[in-house]
């Protein structure tokens, strides 16, 4: 488990002559497949390979060359690098790939994802309905002829603020309703939406049980307001009685387009972005972007940049793993006692982070090739001071304080349950699948950084009930405890940069998949560069949203006020589901 | 069950209770400090500090606006613009309209207007108006990390609510060197020994 697997030499050309080719457009990698073949491909890699986990799949818009390519990257659960598949078809409507639900389940949110916003048609996807925007909107955002309100220019930075320089706000250059484009002959006046029906109807598709009894089955919807849903999350139920039996996650109501907005971004600028995906983890998103450009740019950062950011990263694991477990207890009814008490230790962590990087939360701290400064006088004092005398004090408390609770338990044990097995179809990633009894986990399976260097155990629990994955997070505080300990201690002194600070950097052309263990999951960042200062492609493999596929299956069964803990127990951050 | 029921619970009322007992145990222990170094745990820059510090215990928070975390010298919040003071009071901005803070905000909400020598209708250093729309800057701190010329720089004033748009123009984020220098000792000493090594380099050259 925890030594990677040795590279195979795959000759999936030869086993698919003709339909698979290897992708040998400069800075490229993996196999190109006709999209005839791609299911008996992905089986075969699935089946034979043993690469069980689809981590992430999107799609990517080649307008100049016209097509639009669909893209794979699993891996096997087991360790060891990724395996990538692309498909091609041409860029014309209606774009048509088969879908892969019935090889990786995981592909659903991500298939919907990506006929939402590209538009291209998952044939035998069995619900393929947009995510983000809403049933009704006319276009796919993520097309690069798609252009959104405000529009000013391809890339940035506008010419408007410099040299240009006149100043103007944004509504009054385009006052409301002169801001988006209709398509021709549609009146918004007249135009009536219904934007829900498919959904209830895909809600509706369920088996139903002969019980004999005569029941009305009632459709509920929990939120996008309400205060179990940990920000603007829908829930649509189906309830015999108060049982469950079916439900559908409905997002996209903090949608932004974080993606669209990447691509007219530089390379740097899309640093700060990332804060503001999944904002309670700043430091493991620009981690993980940092990686992905780093990797297209062939740049090692210094050793006490490497230990820094292990740092920051395993401190806002703690941070957010804290924050997760007392939301949860707010979730099954113990109202803000257990919750104050783990924001307490966050509290600390912010400071140290506040110190460092300017900011508590919106950490932007970073750069390509190091972090953006050193640590400050004092703060490894700081750091040492609650790694070693506080943290484990406190987290044996906080773990006093709840895991013998009879209520939390007779609550938590035995509801939710996701098996080992479902929890990998579903591309389930971080405490989620590890609680299901999968020891997955990418600082292991496949390091990045210098963690291959640090000792610490990946923690695993076997149940995959609410319970189980309660108590993960208490295991995982400890490693990242452990981590930050030896960390601390070896820190070496030297440069925090491996370049001169520059806002301009030179990406060379290329696709680059990097991924962290951040801590609600596997987080990846897919980018192409084409050499320009912008990216060509700039895709998030966001962990909150992935999760939420299992979300419907684990809550069948289930009474309604249960379902509650079950989403506090997948811990997700809505600024990362909807991106 | 193999144990009593109800064990966990009191188990973990035992936790809250000691959290409770440990607030009033404080009080004690700072009673004691005041009387002896008049040192205070409430409505005090070393309570608050204490209350931020590994050492907390018991109850926390920090009463918001009575009391204030203290602020680190990294914190940043919106960008001002430096001028430095000459002998007679004028004020010289340090800012060159280079425009490479405008180019490197993500939001792009730096808006910079060059302004020309009349006489040969050349563009020249000074800015002839700068604003910054604060309602869309995301405090992302990257202007003032790459401005060549240590002329745009984070703030530390985050009391700044308005029940309207908030634009500023260059009169309102000029701010004097001093100023700078009292809110960021440390990086504004390093800035200045270089800018003087720079000079003396230059100065060597000529
Ligand atoms: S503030 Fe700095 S970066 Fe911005 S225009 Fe002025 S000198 Fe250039
Ligand atoms: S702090 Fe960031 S967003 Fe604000 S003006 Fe500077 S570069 Fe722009």
């Amino acid at each position: 488990m925890t030594t990677p697997a040795p590279t195979q030499t795959l000759d999936l050309a030869a086993r698919f002559p003709g339909s698979v080719t290897p992708d040998e457009r400069e800075g490229y990698d993996g196999w190109i497949v006709a999209k005839e073949k791609l299911i008996s491909f992905a089986q075969v890699v699935r089946d034979e390979f043993g690469y069980d986990y689809l981590s992430s799949l999107t799609g990517v818009d080649y307008l100049p060359e016209g097509k639009m390519e669909v893209v794979y990257h699993v891996y096997k659960t087991t360790g060891g690098p990724g395996l990538i598949f692309k498909v091609q078809v041409p860029r014309q409507d209606p774009i048509e790939v088969p879908s892969l639900m019935p090889v990786y389940p995981g592909a659903d949110l991500q298939e919907r994802e990506a006929w939402d916003l590209l538009g291209i048609k998952f044939i035998g996807h069995p619900d393929l309905r947009r995510v983000l925007m809403w049933e009704g909107f006319e276009g796919h955002p993520l097309r690069k002829d798609w252009q959104e309100a405000f529009f000013e220019e391809e890339a940035k930075p506008f010419k408007s603020r410099w040299p240009d320089g006149q100043f103007t706000m944004a509504e009054d250059r385009t006052p409301l309703g002169d801001n988006v484009a209709f398509p021709a002959g549609f009146d918004p006046k007249k135009a009536r939406f219904d934007p829900e029906t498919a959904l209830y109807e895909s809600l509706r598709q369920y088996d139903k049980e002969e019980t004999g009894l005569e029941t009305d089955h009632m459709l509920v919807n929990m939120g996008p307001h309400h205060p179990s849903t940990h920000g603007v999350f829908r829930m649509a139920v189906i309830l015999d009685g108060e049982t469950i039996v079916s439900l559908k996650p409905v997002m996209g109501y903090l949608h932004r387009n974080h993606e669209k907005i990447g691509e007219r971004n530089t390379f740097l600028m899309n640093m700060p972005y990332t804060d503001r995906l999944d904002y309670l983890s700043s430091m493991s998103n620009n981690f993980g972007y940092a990686l992905t450009v780093e990797k297209l740019m062939g740049v090692k950062p210094p050793e006490r940049a490497e230990y820094i950011r292990v740092i920051m990263a395993e401190l806002t694991r703690i941070a957010n793993h804290v924050w997760a477990i007392g939301f949860l207890l707010n979730d099954l009814g113990a109202y803000f006692t257990p919750m104050l008490y783990g924001v307490e230790e966050r509290e600390l962590i912010l400071d140290i982070f506040e110190a460092v990087s300017g900011s508590r939360m919106m950490c932007n701290y970073f750069r390509f090739g190091g972090v953006a400064r050193d640590l400050p006088e004092g703060t490894l004092e700081k750091i040492h001071g609650i790694a070693f005398d506080r943290l484990p004090r406190k987290i044996d408390e906080l773990e006093r304080l709840l895991a013998e609770n009879e209520i939390v338990r007779t609550r938590s044990i035995g509801q939710g349950v996701l098996s080992a097995e479902d929890a990998i179809r579903y591309s389930a990633a971080g405490p989620l699948l590890r609680a299901s009894g999968i020891p997955y986990d990418v600082r292991r399976a496949e390091p990045y950084g210098i963690y291959d260097r640090f000792e610490f155990d990946v923690a695993v629990r076997y149940n995959g009930d609410i319970y189980d994955r309660m108590m993960i997070r208490f295991d995982e505080v400890r490693q990242s405890i452990r981590i930050i300990q030896q960390a601390v201690k070896d820190l070496p002194g030297g440069p925090i940069t491996a370049m001169k600070p520059v806002y301009q950097v030179r990406v060379p052309a290329g696709e680059a998949y990097g991924r962290v263990e951040g801590p609600k999951g596997e987080l990846g960042y897919y980018v192409i560069s084409t050499g320009k200062s912008t990216p060509w492609r700039y895709h998030i493999r966001a962990p909150s949203f992935i999760n939420l596929t299992a979300f419907g299956p684990m809550c069948t069964g289930l009474k309604i006020a249960d379902v509650v803990g079950v989403l506090g127990s997948i811990d997700i951050v809505l600024g990362e589901v909807d991106r | 069950m193999d144990d009593m029921y109800g064990k966990g619970i009191l188990k973990g009322l035992g936790v809250t209770l000691k959290h409770f007992w440990e607030t009033y145990l404080d009080d004690a222990v700072w009673l004691v400090r005041r009387v002896t170094k008049g040192e205070r745990r409430y409505l005090s820059l070393e309570g608050v500090a204490h209350r931020s510090s590994k050492d907390a215990r018991g109850i926390f928070t920090v009463q918001y606006p009575e009391e204030k975390l203290l602020i680190p010298e990294e914190f940043r919040y919106i960008p001002f613009l430096v001028y430095d003071e000459g002998p007679n009071g004028e004020k010289t901005m340090r800012c060159t309209s280079c425009g490479i803070c405008s180019r490197v905000c993500p939001p792009q909400c730096i808006w910079i207007v060059r302004s020309a020598d009349p006489a040969t209708g050349r563009p020249i250093p000074d800015p002839f108006e700068f604003q910054i729309d604060a309602d869309v800057c995301m405090n992302c701190g990257l202007c003032a990390e790459y401005c060549p010329f240590d002329a745009i720089k984070m703030d530390h004033d985050y009391e700044m609510a308005s029940t309207s748009r908030t634009v500023f123009n260059k009169e309102q984020l000029a701010k004097p060197a001093s100023y700078y220098e009292a809110i960021r000792p440390i990086n504004a000493a390093q800035e200045n020994a270089a800018r003087a090594a720079k000079e003396a380099a230059r100065a060597a050259a000529e």
